[in-house]
């Protein structure tokens, strides 16, 4: 969504009467604050929510899962393995120093050596810098979402990180487990500017009076994030006006919340999908596909949806969402308990079996809740569920174990795109190349993995959605795994904060864009 | 005296070795701290290259010992979240939560002395009788829930009180932050105080009720009241003294107590203390944080036996610290 001139018009006009009314201040909570300023140090969340306070993206995504170009003002393909960039003009770092190729050439090296992000820029070969403003990205093969990646392209600004600090370390080192110069110290283009910092308690942010886009209509002066852990307490705060806008919200407030006449909850659905991995390797029985069928008909997603998360899930029967290229509009739920105890006679095991599963109870929205109803649903078609749900922190050993017949995960594609889920969730697992690193269910069939294989380097849009919704049919005639539901997100604020506008389905808020109007 | 204190001091080095063991041995089965700290999408073999160079696949006596070497020098290690040292993040937080402990301290006591004594001496008065009924109710509701009830009164509905955190404070010395000293400060401390002393206080209000029903049976109080004296001299002087004895010994062992739970009061609370710091380290597996965390708190437990028994031994001199020797 590329603005257009009459809205430049209307932004200036608004920014110019902002100016004349008093500061305002926004102050939010989430769950928790971002584990470093360094927007390298972790592929997570809370680093991409920061990542857009203090940094700007090449481009970034809209609402609608299009593309709106941000520091880079536009590109072009300029043969099948190399698109050009070409970078917006006087853009100023907040040290003062003004963004050139020379950065993004430098966060790109950078990127390549991050342990966290380096799996995403896999695909890419090398940069290249053109001149001053104008870069290429270059790729191994074609690939089709160079686009999509380079949303994780945050410039920095490579003078201020350049150099040695304080005690002798380089000012770029990028380490997870000790201090360094660019986790405490930032400079990007970003909206915000860190004031006040104190990890886990409260950071405080204000606008950065040179932000290159003079267009945008946010007119939020400082910004105080604090973190509030506990779901009630949080919710507390923003009804009794102490914080002004919070997320997550937990779906059992969402009525509290939209009876409360000075509060607004926003909701979108989310790309999060959250299955259960059936182990062919633990238990000979999930090889035959007949009883993984009958488990698919013996879940009852929708029932989940409605008790368990309130409505507040979209009941699935694949891995992707809708807007992504993958999603198959075809498949639906398919709970028919009649159905299942059919397919467990035909697979001669009417009398049933009996099987461990393993849940987190703190990592998804209800997720030991989910696990429990689940469980008992399998008892329904003589399936003996032996449930143990475990704390994040303790599940994910055990995951990389594949300690239980049935495991609990939940995936969002970093790419915004099918095929992610694809590789990490549904590839014959292979520890060389990575490929189904989450597949506990060690499902794997050659013909996905080609097609899979197909879809990275198919660059024309419409034959790559028909190749990864064909996987997705395969994946559902298999069932390769229990899908459940996409976990939807949820925002509130204060009435006057019109969060409507700058959510978005990753979760990544655009605050720089934020409005608040008067009382 | 001297003997006394260098026999706690033994038994304090013995306990923290033991804490420092233990926590160790079970740091294991906390977590995979490498989990925490990479995104979702991070391969097996790039994690085993990050637990390598953390030394986190030494086996369990390398491990152990690099970790006392470093301790005896006063590093207890480096927190996988803060990046600091663990000692340093603990003591930042420290005066969050003994101001909090302070509050609901003297809540405790400024509530269940004079209700305790009220309750003694006028059993039968709907006062006495309500405090009791409330102390029954007050002991069997968990503090979680007494903190979000007080929340959804207070802040939400009624609005007059602060929903989280600790709101304004002062530089007082060092890199101590006080909330005491500013208005807004003392308003955060309000709620998670009556909280974290909901836990306590029927606790003590029944047992001051019963030393000093029990003492009031005693001769020397039938004497003085015969003799004549002021009632109030004889029940808040002299009878109240005997009251304390069992009374300071069951607070002490109950300041410890009080510490644990402040881990769910600051957790509800927001309230940014070690509590709150210890639960996050748990979720996070930042195991360094985590061992330094008990360590300290069975340190503060042990210094607070200490100046128990010393109290003890000014309130009753018949008690000798140091056992047979003095």
């Amino acid at each position: 969504m590329i603005k257009t001139t009459t809205s430049f018009i209307a932004a200036s006009v608004l920014a110019l009467s902002a100016g004349l009314t008093q500061a305002n201040t926004l102050k939010m909570s989430y769950d928790a604050d971002p584990v470093s300023l360094d927007p390298h140090e972790q592929l997570s969340g809370g680093t991409l929510q920061q990542s857009h306070l203090n940094f700007d993206p090449l481009l970034r995504w809209t609402q609608e899962l299009g593309f709106e170009a941000r520091l880079a003002k536009k590109w072009e393909r300029i043969d099948p393995n190399t698109m050009r960039f070409h970078l917006r003009e006087g853009v100023k770092f907040h040290s003062g120093n003004t963004l050139s190729s020379d950065d993004v050439v430098f966060t790109f090296k950078r990127l390549k050596e991050s342990p966290d992000f380096k799996g995403i820029f896999e695909p890419f070969k090398e940069i290249k810098k053109v001149d001053e403003l104008t870069f290429d990205l270059v790729t191994h093969k074609p690939f089709p979402l160079v686009l999509n990646n380079a949303t994780y392209i945050f410039p920095m600004d490579s003078k201020f990180y350049t150099g040695k600090d304080k005690n002798g370390k380089a000012k770029d080192t990028l380490i997870k487990h000790g201090d360094s110069f660019a986790s405490r110290n930032v400079s990007g283009t970003g909206p915000y500017t860190v004031s006040y910092r104190e990890q886990g308690v409260r950071m405080e942010l204000v606008r950065n009076p040179n932000y290159w886009d003079k267009q945008s209509k946010g007119n939020v002066d400082k910004i105080v994030l604090t973190p509030i852990k506990e779901n009630p307490t949080r919710v507390a705060a923003l009804l009794s006006g102490d914080v002004d806008f919070i997320a997550p919200v937990p779906p059992t407030d969402h009525e509290r919340i939209s009876e409360n006449k000075k509060v607004e909850l926003v909701t979108m659905s989310g790309t999060r999908i959250i299955t259960l991995m059936m182990n062919q390797e633990r238990v000979p029985a999930f090889k035959d596909v007949r009883v993984r069928q009958a488990i698919v008909h013996a879940i009852n997603q929708e029932g989940i949806v409605k008790k368990i998360m309130k409505n507040f899930a979209t009941p699935a029967a694949q891995m992707s969402p809708a807007g992504y290229l993958g999603h198959n509009e075809s498949l639906k739920p398919r709970y028919n308990l009649k159905k299942a105890k059919q397919l467990m006679k035909e697979a001669g095991y009417e009398k049933g079996f009996k099987i461990t599963m393993m849940a987190p109870n703190n990592r998804y929205v209800n997720d030991a809740k989910i696990a429990q109803a689940a469980a008992s649903m399998l008892a329904k078609i003589g399936i003996e569920v032996d449930l143990k749900t475990l704390p994040k922190a303790q599940y994910w050993p055990e995951y990389d174990k594949r300690a239980a017949d049935i495991m609990m995960v939940g995936w969002h594609a970093d790419t915004e795109d099918s095929n992610n889920f694809y590789e990490f969730m549904t590839m014959c697992p292979n520890t060389e190349t990575g490929a189904g690193q989450y597949n506990a269910g060690n499902y794997c069939n050659k013909k996905v993995d080609e097609m899979v294989a197909l879809a990275n380097t198919e660059t024309d849009t419409k034959k790559r959605a028909k190749i990864m919704q064909d996987i997705e049919q395969i994946l559902y005639d298999e069932a390769a795994f229990v899908p459940l539901h996409w976990q939807n997100l949820a925002w509130a604020a204060r009435k006057e904060v019109k969060i409507a506008e700058i959510v978005n389905g990753m979760d990544f808020p655009y605050l720089g864009d934020l409005v608040i109007t008067k009382k | 005296m001297l003997a006394f204190f260098i026999r706690r001091f033994m038994q304090a080095i013995i306990v923290m070795f033991v804490i420092s063991v233990v926590g160790f041995a079970i740091q294991d089965n906390l977590g995979d701290p490498l989990r925490e700290m990479v995104g979702q999408v991070v391969t097996e073999a790039e994690r085993e290259v990050l637990r390598d160079e953390m030394g986190l696949n030494d086996p369990f006596f390398v491990q152990y010992t690099r970790f006392i070497g470093n301790a005896l020098q006063g590093d207890l290690g480096t927190s996988y979240f803060f990046k600091k040292p663990t000692l340093d993040v603990i003591f930042a937080k420290l005066p969050a939560t003994l101001e909090l402990v302070l509050g609901a301290t003297l809540i405790v006591v400024l509530v269940s002395v004079p209700v305790g004594v009220y309750a003694a001496i006028r059993p039968q008065s709907w006062f006495s009788k309500c405090a009791m009924a409330f102390s029954t109710v007050g002991i069997s509701i968990p503090v979680f829930l007494t903190g979000i009830g007080l929340i959804y009164v207070f802040s939400v509905e009624l609005g007059w009180m602060p929903s989280y955190g600790r709101g304004e404070t002062e530089q007082v010395w060092g890199s101590w932050r006080t909330g005491l000293t500013t208005a807004d400060g003392l308003l955060h401390l309000i709620l998670p105080s009556i909280t974290l002393s909901s836990l306590m206080l029927p606790l003590f209000i029944r047992l001051i009720r019963a030393e000093m029903s029990e003492v009031l049976q005693s001769e020397y109080v039938k004497f003085a009241l015969a003799k004549g004296l002021n009632p109030m001299r004889i029940y808040f002087l002299h009878a109240l003294k005997n009251t304390m004895l069992p009374v300071i010994t069951v607070g002490g062992v109950q300041i410890g107590t009080m510490l644990a739970y402040t881990i769910l009061t600051e957790t509800v609370f927001q309230w940014p203390g070690m509590g709150f710091l210890f639960l996050e380290a748990v979720n996070r597996v930042d195991t360094p944080l985590i061992v330094s965390y008990v360590i300290v708190v069975g340190a503060i437990f042990v210094i607070t036996n200490t100046l128990v028994d010393l109290i003890y031994g000014l309130v009753n001199p018949t008690v000798k610290l140091a056992g047979k020797s003095a």
